[in-house]
């Protein structure tokens, strides 16, 4: 009956009472922290993660737009070198970057630039995939038209994979979703800092398992919003 | 005019090195239909692909109306591939755009004005028929649809010269023959040349005035159709000429031979060798035959063995030149 017990401990009147408090008065901030950091660094990381992924289709020896071997070396390395690294311990490496920045290390917009830093890598290796799908027949297609590299990538390219692309970004935003809830524990705001902070440090389980079923239900709306965008916008199925 | 003068083209591959076009040299003329025929892998696409420069030779040189093509610097090669365009096997439509759309594609690409491309965009849906899948994708339509949107796109830029890299070959022999139709037709309307890719006899029977015939990457045999396609001299013609075996065996044939080259025939549905022996008595034996029906029309050829008579043979002859769409003429064996 260990189980009965835990769960009656777990929903006291004066327990549920309490973190029926807080939840009103945290959630709705923590929320909105939680949304505008995911937003924003993903939308900054796709800025740079986008053109970087075409570069590392397009920059191939034998790519529409051939870089020196050795800069797509470099790119590569650098873009593994940033994956490999454990989310929290990059962001204690980029602190420095982050105050010189934000101005400090603590708090939501401080979460933007490590948030940035892990998923911009992640984002171009994901577009780069997204783009190895597009048919290199078409690719031929357009250069027998006339097109140059400037409008394969954009005319032919980025068009054609954008079903695919818009499936990698939802990926890429629940993936940073995660990060930033895990951000929590070095300073970071929203609801992963209210479940490390209630939950963790002060034993108020109902307050962390409120603030994990929210993640959960953001991560639910994030990718039923991307997968049905992705399907609606692909013309191949119809 | 199309000069094509001593192209080889070699690619290093891990397995070693494949001479893919061996010194070809060929001309073509303004507004012909110049077939190029071969079996897989004897060069066919390697061979359009210099004539756009989308594959550059190692030796040789490739003119059109007096420009030599290895001249050109990047941009002067883009403007000429407004005038060479092409259409492909898997008519590469771009599948995110509808029809309409991928019509204005090389428009876009030169730098038309949104109302400019759509207006000729449409303009060029209607002469092949699909003005009313304008707003269709791709997805919804046939492979025989698609591949008129795919000429369609090609002719967008007014091109002096289109480029037909086995067009028919992922399609069904009845689209196949409309494609073909809509070819020739725009062919003859506008006087553009054309050079057909194909490993199929039929389509150069159908269409082409000229044909190269090339093998392991060597032009084994150019010249009028009727011509190479009477009289095939070297053996990758008999080998195209003759597509189910070798060339027949003649050796044990006694009499005289006489061959029918069907080529569009009204003659599916006419039992022309009953025919020849009801109304003119002559009694033909079938040594050789590999025709087919194309649309209720027959394609193929035939070898008749006739008595060794004169006045049979010429009058065999003359009761099928009668029947239009049908070459005959008496062959010394099949050499």
């Amino acid at each position: 009956m260990a189980l009965t017990e835990f769960f009656h401990e777990l929903l006291a009147p004066d327990k549920v009472d309490e973190a029926w408090l807080i939840i009103q008065s945290q959630f709705p901030t923590a929320i909105w922290e939680t949304l505008y950091v995911t937003v924003l660094s993903t939308l900054v990381a796709i800025l740079i993660g986008l053109p970087l992924g075409v570069l590392l289709v397009t920059g191939e020896k034998k790519g529409i737009l051939p870089l020196p071997a050795w800069l797509m070396q470099t790119l590569n390395v650098i873009i593994n070198l940033l994956r490999s690294v454990p989310f929290l311990i990059l962001m204690i490496m980029v602190f420095p970057l982050t105050r010189a920045i934000v101005g400090t290390v603590v708090g939501t917009e401080a979460t933007v630039v490590p948030l940035v830093i892990a998923a911009f890598p992640f984002v171009a290796r994901l577009t780069e995939s997204s783009l190895r799908e597009v048919n290199p027949n078409l690719i031929e297609m357009a250069q027998s038209m006339g097109a140059s590299p400037l409008q394969i990538i954009t005319k032919v390219m980025l068009p054609e994979s954008v079903p695919s692309l818009l499936s990698n970004a939802t990926i890429a935003i629940t993936t940073v979703l995660g990060y930033s809830a895990m951000s929590g524990i070095l300073g970071g705001g929203g609801l992963g800092k209210i479940a490390i902070n209630y939950g963790y440090y002060r034993y108020k389980d109902l307050i962390m398992i409120a603030a994990v079923i929210l993640l959960i239900v953001l991560v639910q709306l994030f990718q039923s919003v991307g997968t049905r965008l992705a399907v609606h916008s692909d013309k191949r199925l119809k | 005019m199309i000069k094509i003068e001593n192209l080889s083209k070699t690619f290093h591959t891990a397995d070693g090195s494949v001479e893919a076009l061996k010194n070809v040299s060929l001309d073509i003329a303004d507004g012909d239909i110049f077939g190029i025929i071969g079996m897989s892998g004897a060069g066919k696409s390697t061979l359009v692909r210099c004539i756009n420069l989308l594959e550059r030779p190692d030796e040789g040189t490739v003119t059109i109306d007096g420009v030599d093509l290895g001249e050109l610097n990047k941009k002067q090669l883009r403007f000429l591939r407004r005038e060479v365009t092409m259409i492909f096997q898997g008519f590469h439509l771009l599948m995110q755009r509808p029809c309409l759309k991928n019509v204005c594609f090389p428009l876009e690409l030169a730098g038309y004005s949104r109302q400019d491309a759509q207006k000729r965009a449409k303009e060029l849906l209607e002469t092949v028929g699909l003005l009313d899948k304008a707003n269709a994708y791709p997805s919804q339509l046939s492979g025989g649809q698609q591949q008129r949107v795919a000429i369609a796109r090609a002719l967008a830029t007014n091109p002096k010269v289109l480029l037909c890299d086995e067009a028919t070959s992922a399609l069904d022999p009845t689209t196949t023959n409309s494609i073909l139709e809509l070819i020739q037709e725009i062919n003859q309307k506008t006087g553009i040349t054309v050079v057909v890719i194909t490993h199929q006899m039929s389509v150069v029977e159908k269409i082409c005035r000229h044909v190269a015939i090339l093998d392991g990457g060597e032009v084994a045999e150019q010249g009028e159709v009727t011509e190479v396609f009477s009289h095939p001299r070297s053996e990758a013609a008999k080998r195209l000429v003759y597509p189910e075996s070798d060339a027949p065996d003649v050796s044990g044939v006694s009499g005289r031979l006489i061959r029918i080259v069907f080529n569009g025939a009204e003659a599916a549905n006419t039992p022309i060798i009953a025919r020849m022996a009801s109304e003119r008595g002559i009694a033909a034996s079938i040594v050789y035959a590999s025709t087919k029906s194309i649309g209720g029309k027959a394609y193929g050829q035939m070898l008749l063995a006739l008595p060794d008579k004169d006045n049979v043979v010429t009058a065999a002859i003359g009761f099928l030149t009668e029947i239009k769409g049908i070459i005959a003429e008496e062959v010394n064996g099949v050499d």
